[in-house]
């Protein structure tokens, strides 16, 4: 390589990277912002945007669609490296920690602005999951929540019309159905691999999880364990077995063949059980919302699904606010629920006969009103995965109730340390607040 | 070993392994031409039924891929020839030149290589924030800038340089630096072109440092863009394995065109190393 | 006086020359690891990135509490079993196929050796996603292959039973060439005179193998395996593309731990901790090799 040849090399590396990073300075007099949705979602929207681009024909949305595996990755590498977009779907157990690195826009002043859309209209424990110390960080976009899924036939042969909405009455029905469908099937199915049965078992019996403002571990409590013995009975019993996910290779294979005729899940198998079932077995199962310790009224469930959230570092938030008050409508909801099964997180979308209409979605909407969120931590979702540990453990009879609930609340007491730190930081300064 | 192994299974058992060996990368190549859904029929097909390029033409229109491509080709031609640079003259330098420090600098540079890159990967993620390279091919580069084991080669190379050569040419009167353009660099040549196949090929194949600097998909390189995308179309068996040959491509094709060179490389890091 | 100069012009030069190499190498990677291991003794955590007045001194409590973290000792566990059943595997792939390309009958030297060696040069993740397929247990190639013999299909991915060894089939098929091509050389560099000694001694094609080849080769053998374990102690790609870690967190290895703990929970003091400790226990196994084969050489 002679010199100039080096050199010129290298100049024209600099060169192209130039042209590389100036990019977009087309699209002249209109705004472009960027969009980040997730998995399937981030490809469907991209349906969705023609509509929002005549309606305003000044911004032009550009859409990147994130696997799940990395969004959460990607979304604080991009939070770290001011290159977050303008609006974004966020996972609504996510919106404590975004929040926390003030990386959202508090939406107060934008909702005020914004008429006909305030958390009346979202189911109250789905708006709850955006609101952290009583501010608003998200509008809902869809919404998940669970369910019990079961062989309405089955139930029926045990002598249930209905599925009993009390724990103790779905006890009975469970071990009626074991009692018919033999030793070697189940009534219902757990995984162990799964942390939401066992967590939604501690909300019904009114365990917080955490306690002392987020910062201690609350599954020692007499409530969480309430919930726990209720989960653990089913395991000892029989009446689900011992096995993951990743054991049962075709859920609905076993599903179909009465192996296992309960399942607690969300409504994305709504349309699994429909192409993955047999024909005949198409009106042998249902849904019921979930029952509760002391009857319908309790039987809470979880309120999961995705929100919109603004960044703080967006220059142009006033047109990705209107791309939120768009994808928030009701019957671009309704839209959406058409494309892809999502559940709309509007109230007022459920008031069309399509909803309405079919049972299964009843059952959801039924289940919605009664939702509550998880504990609103950056750290839950590292602490749901220690419950789930644990909880495999007692079940796999690797460990007794009483010492995985010790370990459990230690690791995740030690997991707050640092929150309680804060707090006392902040309550000692006396200002700043514990986030 | 002469009369051992009949020469039969010998050969028998080299083309088994041939197949063997080469089976992936030929399934991909032709699976990417399968229409959609044939990969995923029973019995696996081998061959596609009516071959198409409607995954090719799907990469680069609807998902955009050219872009990852261009991302990849420029980082790696960009780290090749910056460390081509930096590494020669460091190189040069450690065997020839005489000065103070000289192998007790290169001792610690030595030492370093056992090192291995993890452990500084979190604060060397936050210096290339401080310095407002996240998210920019940049902060991909920077890594393989300058590497102790290019310097490494370069050296074991350069001490075979006659100290006459460069002393005769000092006293002509040239400068170092025009010592080391046009004397060092022409007998550097062919560890140069080592150098820069085995620059190009890991530059290409990188992934975790490109997965963790780069958040915005226009910048993905094409390794961290494919991982992406299979994250979102699984079973778009064939798509995925047209990206795969997109992929692969550059880095094969380089490798067969400079393999003398690589090869020797590969054995010279070897009895060094 | 002329040389006293020389040597003057070439000091600085030669700090010159040195001066881009050494100041990217220094802010890029020992300046890190430095201060890598000043942060494995911190709690730099998500709150700190914000606010770096919240960072705090924690002494060996990072340490202790990966030590005492099952997932850290299920990933090295997992990372481990790549090493042990990986690594011999690997390289008695290796030695097979330099033995038989360098065989004496052997023809096509050249096509065979670049046809084992392409795996290498490929791109880790690109051949992840095709082996993803190549295992899948309805339509892939290999249990339709094994299907042949009447094996019955594996769930190579979704099985924690099979989910190493899937892996370990993806390691050893990318990686045989490069070892092989030492091992070649090694072969190539045992004097022909040592096999015809054996041979009038009336050893056979074992015998010599045994007695000539093996020994011949130990200085490849002791390079071969530390570079393989090394390499394989910091596995991150295959499993990261292949399985997400899973199935059951039965293939997340000691580096993609350090990955979702310092990039996804964003607990930068913690992986730091987690990578110094693999970093120590790679140079104690290499220390143990380096020792093992020395005492081997002498007796």
């Amino acid at each position: 390589m002679t010199p100039r040849a080096g050199i010129t090399a290298v100049l024209a590396t600099c060169a192209l990277f130039a042209l590389a990073s100036a990019g977009c300075a087309r699209h002249a007099g209109r705004t472009t912002i960027r969009f980040w949705g997730m998995g399937r979602e981030g490809e469907v929207v991209q349906e969705l945007i023609p509509d929002f681009e005549r309606e305003h024909p000044d911004i032009h949305v550009v859409v990147q669609q994130l696997p799940w595996t990395a969004a959460h990755e990607k979304l604080i590498t991009a939070y770290v490296g001011k290159s977050t977009p303008d609006v974004s779907q966020l996972g609504n157990t996510w919106i404590p920690e975004f929040s926390a690195l003030e990386a959202i826009e508090p939406l107060r002043p934008w909702l005020a602005k914004s008429a006909g859309l305030d958390s009346s209209g979202f189911f109250p424990g789905i708006w709850d999951t955006n609101v952290i110390d009583g501010e608003p960080y998200g509008v809902p976009w869809y919404v998940d929540t669970r369910v019990v899924f079961y062989r309405k036939d089955v139930l029926e042969r045990a002598g249930y019309s209905t599925l009993p909405q009390s724990w103790e009455g779905w006890r009975e029905a469970m071990r009626a159905v074991k009692r018919v469908v033999g030793k070697e099937r189940y009534a219902i199915f757990l995984p162990t691999n799964e942390w939401n049965p066992p967590v939604i078992m501690g909300l019904q019996a009114g365990s917080p999880l955490l306690k002392e403002d987020g910062t201690r571990a609350a599954f020692r409590d007499s409530a969480f364990r309430r919930g726990f013995d209720f989960y653990m009975s089913l395991s000892r019993e029989g009446l689900a077995p011992s096995v993951s996910g990743n054991e049962i290779s075709n859920v609905y294979q076993e599903f179909a063949r009465g192996y296992l005729n309960m399942w607690i899940t969300g409504p994305w198998n709504i349309g699994e059980m429909r192409n993955r079932l047999p024909d005949s077995l198409q009106d042998a199962w249902a849904t019921a919302p979930m029952p509760g310790p002391t009857g319908p009224a309790s039987g809470l469930s979880l309120a999961g699904g995705s929100s919109l959230v603004v960044y703080r570092a967006s220059a142009h938030k006033a047109q990705a606010w209107a791309f939120v008050q768009f994808l928030a409508r009701p019957d671009v909801q309704l839209k959406f629920w058409r494309l892809t099964g999502d559940l709309p997180g509007r109230v007022e979308a459920w008031r069309d006969t399509a909803l309405t209409a079919d049972p299964n979605m009843r059952t959801f909407g039924e289940q919605l009103t009664r939702v509550v969120a998880t504990p609103k931590v950056p750290e839950w979702e590292e602490i749901a995965i220690r419950v789930q540990e644990q909880v495999e453990r007692v079940v796999r009879r690797a460990s007794t109730p009483d010492s995985a609930m010790s370990v459990l609340s230690a690791d995740v007491d030690r997991m707050l340390e640092k929150r309680r730190w804060l707090r006392d930081r902040s309550r000692a300064t006396g200002g700043g607040g514990s986030r | 070993m002469k009369r051992a192994l009949p020469s039969l299974l010998v050969h028998a058992l080299l083309i088994l392994g041939a197949l063997v060996t080469l089976t992936p990368l030929l399934w991909m190549v032709s699976a990417s031409f399968m229409p959609t859904g044939q990969a995923s029929s029973f019995p696996p097909p081998l061959l596609p039924s009516a071959p198409t390029l409607e995954h090719y033409v799907d990469l680069f229109t609807r998902l955009n891929l050219a872009r990852n491509f261009a991302n990849s080709l420029l980082i790696t031609v960009g780290v090749t020839l910056f460390s081509l640079v930096v590494n020669s003259m460091a190189g040069y330098a450690f065997a020839k030149l005489r000065f103070k420090g000289r192998d007790a600098t290169f001792k610690v540079l030595v030492a370093a290589m056992v090192i291995p890159g993890q452990v500084g990967m979190m604060p060397l993620f936050l210096i290339v924030k401080s310095l407002g390279l996240v998210n920019t091919p940049w902060g991909v580069m920077i890594t393989g800038l300058a590497t102790v084991f290019g310097i490494f080669m370069i050296r074991q190379f350069a001490l075979s340089i006659p100290d006459d050569l460069l002393d005769a040419a000092r006293i002509d009167g040239a400068s170092e630096w025009r010592i080391y353009w046009t004397i060092v660099l022409p007998v550097l040549k062919p560890i140069l072109v080592t150098m820069a196949t085995f620059s190009f090929l890991s530059a290409w194949n990188d992934f975790m440092w490109p997965l963790i600097v780069l958040s915005d998909s226009s910048q993905y390189t094409l390794p961290v863009a494919l991982a992406n995308l299979v994250g979102e179309h699984v079973q778009d068996t064939e798509l995925m394995m047209a990206g795969s040959v997109l992929t692969v491509l550059p880095v094969l094709g380089v490798f067969l065109v400079m393999q003398r060179s690589y090869i020797k490389g590969v054995l010279m890091g070897s009895v060094k190393g | 006086m002329k040389s006293l100069t020389s040597e003057g012009r070439q000091q600085s030069a030669a700090w010159t020359f040195l001066a881009p190499a050494l100041v990217l190498i220094g802010v890029f990677f020992f300046v890190p690891v430095l201060a890598g291991l000043v942060m494995s003794f911190t709690d730099f955590d998500i709150y700190s990135i914000g606010r770096p007045d919240t960072i705090r001194f924690m002494g060996m409590d990072n340490y202790r509490h990966v030590l005492a973290d099952g997932e850290f000792w299920r990933a090295l566990r997992n990372t481990l079993y790549f090493v042990v059943v990986g690594g011999p595997l690997s390289v008695a792939t290796s030695l097979a196929a330099a033995l038989l390309v360098n065989a004496k009958v052997a023809r096509m030297k050249g096509f065979f050796r670049t046809v084992f060696f392409t795996p290498v040069v490929t791109t880790m993740v690109a051949v992840a996603i095709v082996f993803r397929y190549l295992l899948h247990p309805h339509y892939g190639l290999v249990n339709n292959a094994l299907g042949f013999f009447h094996v019955a299909p594996i769930d190579w991915l979704g099985d924690p039973h099979w989910s190493m060894p899937a892996i370990v089939l993806l390691a050893v098929w990318k990686n045989f060439g490069y070892n092989m091509l030492i091992f070649i050389a090694g072969l190539q560099s045992i004097p022909e005179d040592l096999y015809e000694a054996a041979q009038l001694d009336g050893a056979g094609w074992r015998a010599q193998f045994v007695h000539v080849t093996l020994p011949s080769l130990g200085p490849t053998f002791l390079f071969v395996g530390i570079m393989t374990m090394i390499g394989q102690f910091q596995i991150f790609a295959e499993p990261y593309v292949m399985t997400q870690g899973g199935p059951l967190r039965s293939t997340v290895s000691v580096v993609m731990l350090m990955y979702e703990q310092g990039f996804r929970w964003w607990r930068m003091g913690y992986a730091t901790a987690i990578a110094f400790i693999l970093f120590a226990i790679m140079m104690t196994v290499t220390v143990i090799q380096m020792k093992l084969q020395g005492d081997r050489g002498q007796s």
